[in-house]
């Protein structure tokens, strides 16, 4: 069996929730990455999803659509995305797509 | 700023790899790229940067390419005088009708697939020059070049 590349696992902190993905997140990736998020988001429609980054090693434009999506997708039920932690290589490839204007990113540990 | 590119510089190594074009394939591609291109000592940017813009081209084959089955995706990677990388990717598929739109920034044929049609504009953004020549029903062939600091 082909495996992913990424590993996703999830923490609840009140109204909050906190997606952690890891690993690398190409095309290969972030098919498994998405449905899994996506599962969660339907089934518990978080107020605040936050996507906690810190443990991705490599993302490329696949990375972006997978953010971008989750965002929309959030947003559609009312709720508020903002992304954790991500590494300068993440925050490069974001601001290549103008998405730091759109969708807010955190530093340091997010607090319940 | 850019680095001047001289598309003349004489190869001094060069390798050669033929992957079909499994998504899993992806991760393969850059590594290998990467590891070739480590002889050369670059710095951790200008290799995320390669590795980056490589998965980039290798996913387009992937997704667009071959979008309908599995073809061949043949890599060239060379390492010029004055530390210069160049990087073929080629592929035998669909072709490109508009290139020239397809290096649009956000253009994407594949929306519904959450393709975010940064795929030249990263290429572009993360190497000092990017070719490409395609023809619709033949294939498309991806040239980066990326001159690595000394």
């Amino acid at each position: 069996m082909i495996r992913s590349g990424s590993l996703v696992s999830y923490e609840e902190h009140g109204d909050a929730l906190v997606v952690k993905i890891g690993g690398e997140i190409d095309h290969h990736g972030a098919v498994s990455v998405r449905t899994g998020i996506d599962d969660v988001l339907a089934a518990r429609r978080p107020p605040r999803v936050f996507l906690e980054l810190s443990g991705v090693s490599f993302m490329d434009s696949s990375g972006l659509g997978l953010i971008m999506g989750r965002y929309a997708l959030v947003k559609r039920y009312g709720g508020k995305l903002a992304v954790l932690n991500p590494s300068p290589a993440v925050v490069k490839m974001m601001n290549l797509a103008g998405m730091e204007r759109m969708i807010p990113i955190r530093t340091g540990r997010k607090k319940g | 700023m850019r680095n001047t590119v001289d598309f003349s510089a004489e190869v001094q190594n060069e390798l050669c790899m033929t992957l079909p074009s499994l998504s899993v394939n992806e991760g393969i591609a850059r590594a290998a790229v990467a590891a070739f291109c480590a002889q050369l000592n670059p710095t951790a940017v200008e290799l995320a940067d390669l590795k980056c813009a490589v998965s980039e081209a290798v996913t387009n084959c992937i997704v667009h390419a071959y979008r309908d089955g599995v073809g061949e995706i043949r890599i060239t990677v060379k390492l010029c005088e004055g530390r210069m990388v160049q990087v073929e990717i080629r592929d035998r598929g669909c072709g490109i009708a508009d290139v020239r739109q397809a290096r649009q920034p956000l253009f994407t044929t594949d929306a519904e697939n959450e393709r975010s049609g940064m795929g030249f504009t990263v290429m572009e953004s993360f190497c000092d020059s990017v070719r490409v020549h395609s023809r619709v029903g033949r294939g498309t062939t991806v040239i980066l070049f990326k001159r690595l600091h000394r």
